[in-house]
């Protein structure tokens, strides 16, 4: 999996949860709670779709490593994420 | 403005005699008059106090900044000038919408000290509850943040026509707007505190109701004598102890015991103003030898999730007292907790309504791990059943109702121009809670679930009604309702069933887009996480949808009395 289809199902399963979030309006530095404005259930659930998207267990600890799209992608894909 | 009422607390300005009158000398109250923010802070800083740390603000950016209780009481005085300057008065309404910022706690107490009525809303909440708030409580002034005004009220301040004043963190404002931080500079800091009397309204926090609009539950100034007790009885606040409690002010929880209970009882409180984050919790209690520590089960439960081992890595030697408060706490984490902190989480009860802290697992007494403990000293509880527009208490084992004896200072005089419904919540003499429980042999009381419709997630009441409107607002829905189902992290999360409009079909798609809307409307503490489809919802003879079966259905159980069913769900 690249870092641009991990981007992808990043950002897809982010507006999923808050589809009060249009994928365009994404900046690449956004906080996801700071800024795109999701409260921590919806971090959770973002956690658990990751998990069963891309098979990537995000402990915890991690979870400020995906508070933004510029931390998310190369985090995941260190994790090794859709292989 | 609170129109005063006569059921609940009659005399409760009078100290001299029951189970207050010791509570009495845990405030200062000169010449009869009461105001919580001399008793928080002034009162301190006249007796010498003033140097003393009264918080310790951590920046979600790593920013630290200590204030004494000196630096708070110049702050509120200051605040207080501000409004005075742009024409406010005793009595006038004045609402926060802020993050946990230092701002935030000048200008509660701030506002009290000027004589005015404080209402901090929740900062996730969405343009929708928030107008619906203001118009209720008829706000005159708020404090807000440049990226919440221009995201959530700019659109519609215009037709709130008692908004006098808008007050901007920070040193810039829009249009139309003041910037705070230079009219704090200007102000005077010798602002001479309004004596309100002990039955003065000083705060109104809103909770939500099974129909209709959120209720503003009034509370008044001598609530700060119960605050001060509880604070210390349920809390074990002394003066110095490093206290942290973790609930947002825009909750009834982190005014009461955020911000009045901990001054009042010159503690050292940390303010944090990030969201939850696991090793940034455990991190601040090891460094600041944080020593109380006052929390939510959502919390809790999500340290539990991430185990012990990363816990291990932690300082925790420091911390004397756990406390938890929303909903019940489950007996895993209280188990949990005392293994990981090496304390358990004291599990307590207490509501909106209620102003402070009424059953406690105390310190010093035996934790029943999934128990909200035993009723607080000085507060008479008992669990009852209604019959024949009577009440008639149950003993012990039984489950019914909780319900509490009126008259202790911090209960509500009102709900804002709901007389109806404020009378609605007493009989025979009983505050009736909504909340079903059990009391043991022992005294200790056990929760069983909510009386009434209403959802409790992330340990806040969430009200189906509030949810229902906003989701037929959207196009497609024709009708909607809404109901908790129980979650591991949340407690509850809120569920949607929609019937749809002709010319619009179910889809993945349309999904998402209502809980777009829902979302946008109400904010994501409030807005359903799942929404689902129907043709059609069931309803009573009288056309009202039947949450209780849509639940009894979603968790599988027993269907209850479905006499009045008229048309079911497809």
């Amino acid at each position: 999996m690249t870092q641009d289809d991990i981007r992808t199902a990043f950002i897809e399963e982010l507006t999923k949860i808050a589809p009060d979030i249009a994928a365009e309006d994404i900046g690449e530095t956004d906080h996801i709670q700071d800024d795109l404005g999701l409260d921590s259930m919806d971090v959770l659930n973002l956690v658990t779709a990751l998990h069963q998207r891309l098979g990537v267990d995000i402990p915890e600890p991690d979870y400020p490593r995906i508070a933004t799209l510029s931390d998310a992608v190369p985090y995941l894909a260190a994790k090794g994420a859709g292989s | 403005m609170a129109k005063r009422n006569t059921v609940g607390p009659a005399s409760v300005g009078d100290f001299g005699s029951g189970p207050w009158a010791a509570a009495r000398d845990l405030i200062d109250a000169p010449a009869g008059s009461v105001n919580i923010a001399h008793e928080a802070v002034d009162r301190h800083v006249l007796s010498g106090h003033g140097g003393d740390r009264a918080m310790l603000w951590l920046g979600k950016d790593g920013t630290r900044r200590d204030l004494s209780y000196a630096d708070l009481a110049d702050a509120a005085a200051r605040f207080a000038a501000v409004l005075a300057a742009h024409g406010l008065t005793t009595g006038d309404s004045v609402f926060s919408l802020t993050g946990r910022v230092p701002e935030l706690y000048a200008a509660a107490l701030g506002t009290l000290k000027a004589g005015m009525v404080f209402t901090p809303l929740f900062s996730a909440f969405g343009p929708e509850p928030i107008r619906t708030r203001m118009e209720i409580g008829a706000a005159n002034a708020l404090v807000t943040t440049v990226p919440l005004y221009k995201r959530k009220i700019a659109p519609w301040r215009d037709q709130i026509p008692s908004l006098k004043l808008i007050l901007i963190v920070g040193d810039e404002a829009p249009e139309g707007c003041v910037a705070l931080g230079p009219a704090m500079a200007a102000a005077s800091p010798d602002f001479e505190t309004v004596r309100t009397g002990p039955e003065d309204p000083a705060l109104v926090h809103f909770t939500s109701g099974t129909t209709g609009k959120p209720k503003g539950v009034v509370h008044v100034h001598n609530a700060v004598l119960y605050h001060a007790f509880s604070g210390c009885e349920a809390l074990d606040l002394t003066p110095g102890t490093v206290y942290w409690c973790t609930a947002d002010p825009g909750w009834v929880t982190g005014t009461s015991y955020g911000i009045v209970a901990p001054l009042v009882n010159r503690v050292m409180m940390i303010v944090d103003e990030a969201e939850f984050d696991l090793e940034r919790w455990y991190a601040t209690v090891e460094r600041e030898r944080v020593e109380v520590w006052y929390s939510a089960p959502t919390a809790i439960r999500m340290m539990m999730r991430s185990g012990a081992e990363i816990a291990d890595r932690y300082d925790f030697s420091s911390l004397r007292f756990l406390a938890s408060v929303g909903e019940p706490l489950n007996p895993e984490a209280v188990v949990w907790s005392e293994k990981v902190f090496g304390r358990p989480f004291h599990d307590n009860w207490w509501q909106t309504e209620t102003g402070g802290i009424m059953i406690a697992n105390r310190p010093g007494s035996t934790v029943k791990p999934g128990s909200m403990g035993q009723a607080m000293p000085g507060i008479e509880a008992a669990i009852v059943e209604r019959t024949d527009g009577h009440l008639r208490t149950l003993g012990d084992g039984e489950v019914g109702e909780l319900a509490l004896r009126p008259g202790w200072p911090s209960m509500m005089r009102a709900y804002l121009h709901e007389q109806a419904r404020y009378d609605k919540c007493f009989l025979d003499g009983w505050y009736l809670s909504g909340d079903l429980a059990m009391r043991d042999g022992d005294g200790y009381f056990w929760f069983v679930g909510r009386a009434d419709d209403l959802i409790k997630t992330s340990g806040h009441l969430v009200g189906p009604f509030e949810v229902e409107s906003a989701l037929i607002e959207h196009d497609a829905v024709a009708e909607a309702g809404v109901i908790g189902i129980p979650d591991e992290a949340a407690g509850e999360i809120v569920k949607a069933y929609v019937t749809l409009n002709p010319g619009f079909t179910a889809d993945e798609a349309l999904e998402r887009d209502i809980r777009g809307h829902a979302r946008k409307r109400l904010g994501p503490a409030v807005a359903p996480r799942a929404v689902v489809f129907r043709n059609t919802l069931p309803k009573t003879r009288s056309g009202k949808i039947m949450r209780r079966l849509l639940k009894a259905r979603e968790l599988g159980l027993p269907e209850g009395d479905i006499s009045t069913l008229e048309s079911d769900e497809t």
